[in-house]
């Protein structure tokens, strides 16, 4: 059965629809989630995607986290769905605790959209499960708040615990140790500055999204003792 | 009596405050001056143009709807149409060049999503003086982070635009906005108030004391050279917020989907003045209009005030009372601000109250706003150095024999360098639409949108504006023909059939006969190339005063062009090279002598703006447009590239540096023929000898001129004769200007 992907629409959010072409592309259903919802609606993976959530308001995210959704979100995370927060999501994800660590201005103060190449590193997170780890994928990134920063403790944990899921090979914007994506412990909430689903069709220069927007889908309706 | 000194202040003149007398045949009292001015200010009313806009052929089959409404409709067929629109911010932008840009942005998406559209598409022509002055290069970074900081957070991508810089600009620079939109065809709605007792019901932002009358005080009048009263208009510039903006198109698009509205009208230039009474008098109706309900964003304010102000992020939309209840949980849900404010009268009137059955405060014929404006057949003479001008030939320029450092410095000129500087800062792949980014030819999309049903097969458009103010400073019917030819090629050679034109006319201060000659001529000119080219314009917006201290802007019409492209199964050509490719150049030959007159080179590396331009032939460049169409949807065409700025030289040397790829190229007449900037000329790559030849012979039969010019080869481009640069010399030119000018 097709998996079901909820994607969650806060006001502000802009990337709900091409996350929704992408993975219905892939033979999934997608469902918009309005943010003053309280329920997934038996969503399989939930996606937060990219745009300016509540206008970026005291900082990117910073609202997002109280929206009504989120404690959905929260508690889907726990059981351990799989949830991934792409660009302005992942932001959202590191606000509402989810996810360690923060985004920060670009190095060059720059707002930056522009292809770049990831590697993928993790192989057990929701977003890369059973993707050789060294893959290298050309994905847009698009984004003003994209330097991913972490206390060095936090940092090196991360590394530890396997909890990098893509690093950039080239890196654009200041990011501790080209960090491009990370995971939670658990591997099942994921977060990623690149826009996955803006390489997703041949006419729009790169398919290389749809290696991660696929393994997303196999994680959906998988147990989540599996990603572990 | 009527106060004359005060109508002069709001920028009336005697004639004018007459002529409201005569039409409300009373003395009109301020608030109603007031309204007037904003309605009949040069932004709102075109009272100097409009006398000339009528010769400009704005019908085609696939027109639905034409100027004169908030954007122009096209249908693209499969039940979608397109809406397409182009505006100025060029003094808002001057004064405060990050709100300027960003409220431009703002404003144009609205005129797109009031008439039902889902806006796709943004594109940015701007124009500055040299970027090693600060004030410029202030502007230029200000205006780059406005279009950034609003279009991105509002979602709707920036697909390309132009930067080309001058000294005319510098202190009135161009920041022109392009925007496009998709719609079901039934879902089109006009800003229209029909039935009597329907309500008027604002929507969004509450209303300020920010930009009052900006459409006169700032959009009307050019600048002084006295700082002090220039500093004083920037409280006349409106401050925007992207967020209550993407809010008001996703609550006005479901309010529209749902059929809950029988008109929607942004509020612009001239605020609630102008939306309440266009849309009274578009629908034959009338409208009281009750103060003390608009919601203010501080108190004390005037009733002159709330009717004038410039606030952002609102719209009016007029419901049925039994639609009411639905449009404002609609609105709720969106966390937009909806409230009534005024109601359909059939009396004709739009009628200022202080609140509902209150005191009148103003009472005028809605339509006398808008039909009785003034209209100015103003005076037009051709600039009295035209002849010696015309007869100052470039000719008499020093040639280089080797043409291969005044090719490094056009490369590095700002006009032609890569402008990634710019577009990366845009959000320009939103809604997966962008096959081809900016920096092409033309930005090229998949015809589909959020909300709208898909077309039938896998149509695409193709996305164009152009202009050049150098040309048309030389002959302006002819340069705005130029511009026109080379939008339109520029969408041929990603394969699109021409759909439709949208111009923004700036000109300098119409008060100048020779400002007014100019605009006159630009109309003939765009007017007989859209004949040409089967051009329908469909909207276009006169911006004039653009003026600094005396000295008019050279003449600069901008257009946008759209194309429709039948089958989008595989990216169209780009700008580059392929590994044994064959140069062909269409629309003319490069081996007869061409004139460097109104070239950036005669202007950027001697000075010289003078001579006649290379004459263009239009019937050529309409074959040569046919052609290319059917060559890129033959994939005969393996990378394509317009000769424009900089010339043929520049042309082969942008196909160089995109491709990484040499070339050798023989059989150019000389230096002057390198750089010369003829019209209607494009260069193409074919894959190989035969294919060029296969070409040679379908522009033969076609009837346009043609020339293989070389062979893809080797590190450098080499132009017999003339140049000889490794290709990695040209693209550290190229791509290195901007970046060292700009942060």
């Amino acid at each position: 059965m097709a998996a079901t992907v909820g994607i969650v629409v806060f006001p502000g959010s802009n990337c709900e629809h091409d996350v929704a072409e992408a993975v219905t592309r892939l033979g999934a259903t997608a469902r918009l989630v309005f943010h003053k919802e309280t329920s997934l609606a038996g969503a399989d993976a939930v996606v937060l995607p990219g745009g300016f959530a509540h206008g970026d308001a005291l900082r990117p995210g910073a609202i997002a986290r109280f929206s009504p959704v989120m404690a959905a979100v929260e508690a889907f995370a726990a059981e351990g769905g799989p949830v991934v927060g792409i660009c302005n999501g992942f932001q959202v994800l590191c606000e509402a605790g989810l996810l360690p660590g923060a985004l920060q201005k670009n190095r060059g103060l720059a707002f930056l959209c522009q292809e770049v190449e990831l590697v993928t590193v993790s192989e057990r997170s929701a977003l890369t499960a059973d993707v050789p780890s060294g893959t290298c994928l050309r994905v847009p990134i698009n984004h003003f708040e994209g330097c991913y920063t972490a206390a060095p403790e936090v940092l090196a944990g991360l590394h530890e615990r396997d909890q990098v899921v893509v690093r950039y090979a080239d890196n654009p914007n200041g990011s501790a140790g080209d960090i491009a994506g990370v995971s939670n412990e658990a591997g099942n909430v994921v977060g990623l500055m690149p826009h996955p689903e803006r390489a997703s069709h041949e006419l729009l220069g790169s398919e290389d999204g749809n290696v991660l927007l696929t393994a997303l889908l196999k994680s959906a309706g998988r147990p989540a003792a599996a990603l572990r | 009596m009527t106060d004359r000194p005060l109508a002069r202040s709001l920028g009336l003149t005697d004639d004018e405050v007459d002529r409201i007398e005569a039409v409300l045949e009373r003395d009109p009292n301020h608030l109603e001056l007031a309204m007037f001015s904003v309605m009949w200010s040069e932004h709102c009313s075109y009272k100097s143009s409009s006398i000339h806009l009528g010769r400009l052929p704005t019908e085609a089959p696939h027109v639905l709807v034409g100027p004169g409404e908030g954007a122009g409709i096209v249908d693209c067929g499969g039940g979608v149409a397109l809406a397409v629109r182009i505006e100025s911010h060029n003094h808002p932008s001057a004064i405060e060049p990050y709100q300027g840009a960003a409220t431009g942005v703002g404003g144009i998406l609205r005129d797109i999503f009031s008439m039902g559209a889902r806006p796709i598409a943004v594109m940015d022509p701007l124009r500055f003086g040299p970027l090693d002055d600060p004030r410029s290069r202030w502007i230029a970074e200000g205006v780059v982070a406005g279009i950034s900081g609003y279009g991105n957070a509002v979602g709707v991508p920036t697909v390309g635009g132009e930067l080309q810089v001058d000294p005319c600009y510098a202190g009135n620079p161009l920041v022109n906005v392009l925007a496009l939109g998709l719609l079901p065809v039934e879902r089109l709605v006009l800003g229209r108030a029909s039935g009597v007792g329907n309500l008027a019901v604002l929507l969004g932002s509450t209303t300020g004391r920010d930009g009052i009358g900006g459409v006169s005080v700032l959009a009307s009048a050019g600048f002084s050279a006295d700082e002090e009263v220039e500093a004083a208009k920037r409280p006349n510039v409106q401050v925007g917020d992207p967020f209550e903006e993407k809010r008001l198109i996703e609550a006005c698009l479901e309010l529209l989907e749902r059929g809950l509205a029988v008109g929607v009208q942004d509020l612009g230039g001239a605020g609630l003045t102008c939306a309440t009474s266009e849309t009274a008098s578009k629908g034959g109706a009338g409208m009281d209009v009750w103060v003390a309900a608009v919601p203010q964003r501080e108190p004390g304010m005037l009733p002159v005030e709330v009717m004038t102000s410039e606030s952002q992020e609102r719209m009016l939309a007029i419901v049925t009372p039994d639609d009411l209840a639905a449009v404002l949980d609609l609105a709720d849900r969106w966390d937009v601000r909806a409230t009534v404010v005024g109601e359909v009268t059939g009396t004709g009137r739009l009628r200022i109250l202080d609140r509902q059955a209150g005191e009148v405060l103003a009472d005028v014929p809605a339509a006398s706003l808008e039909e009785d404006k003034p209209q100015y057949a103003r005076p037009r003479q051709p600039p009295a150095d035209r002849a010696d001008r015309l007869a100052d030939d470039p000719a008499r320029l020093p040639l280089p024999t080797d043409c291969g450092p005044d090719l490094l410095a056009l490369l590095a000129h700002p006009s032609i360098a890569d402008t990634t500087w710019v577009h990366r800062q845009y959000d320009s792949q939103l809604f997966l639409n962008t096959v081809v980014a900016p920096g092409a030819d033309a930005a090229v999309l998949r015809l589909k949108a959020p909300g709208v049903p898909a077309a039938d097969g896998s149509k695409g458009i193709a996305l164009t504006t152009d202009g050049n103010g150098r040309w048309c400073s030389l002959d302006p019917r002819q340069g705005t023909a130029m511009v026109v030819v080379e939008a339109a090629l520029n969408i041929a050679t990603a394969g699109a059939r021409p759909l439709c034109l949208v111009n923004n006319l700036n000109f300098g201060n119409p008060e100048h006969p020779e400002v007014m000659w100019q605009l006159s001529e630009a109309i003939d000119g765009m007017a007989e190339a859209c004949l040409a080219l089967d051009l329908p314009v469909v909207g276009g917006n006169v911006s004039l005063y653009n003026e600094s201290q005396g000295r008019d802007i050279d003449p600069t019409p901008i257009v946008g062009v759209v194309g429709l492209i039948d089958e989008l199964d595989v990216p169209p050509p780009a700008v580059e090279l392929v590994e044994g490719g064959v140069l062909v150049l269409l629309g003319g030959r490069a081996d007869r002598a061409a004139s460097v007159a109104g070239s950036l080179w005669a202007d950027h590396l001697h000075g010289h703006r003078s001579g006649q331009l290379s004459p263009l032939d239009l019937a050529r460049a309409a074959r040569l447009g046919r052609l290319l169409v059917e060559l890129v949807a033959d994939g005969l065409v393996f990378g394509a590239h317009d000769v424009s700025d900089g010339g043929l030289g520049v042309c082969l040397a942008e196909l160089c540096i995109a491709s990484g790829l040499g070339a050798r190229v023989i059989e150019v007449a000389d230096a002057s023929t390198l750089f010369s900037e003829a019209g209607g000329r494009v260069v193409v790559c074919a894959d190989g000898d035969g294919a060029a030849a296969g070409i040679a012979r379908r522009a033969l039969a076609a009837g346009v001129s043609h020339q293989i010019l070389g062979t893809v080869e080797g590190a450098s481009l080499a132009v017999e004769d003339l140049v000889s640069v490794p290709v990695l010399e040209l693209d550290a030119a190229w791509r290195g200007a901007l970046p060292s000018l700009l942060r």
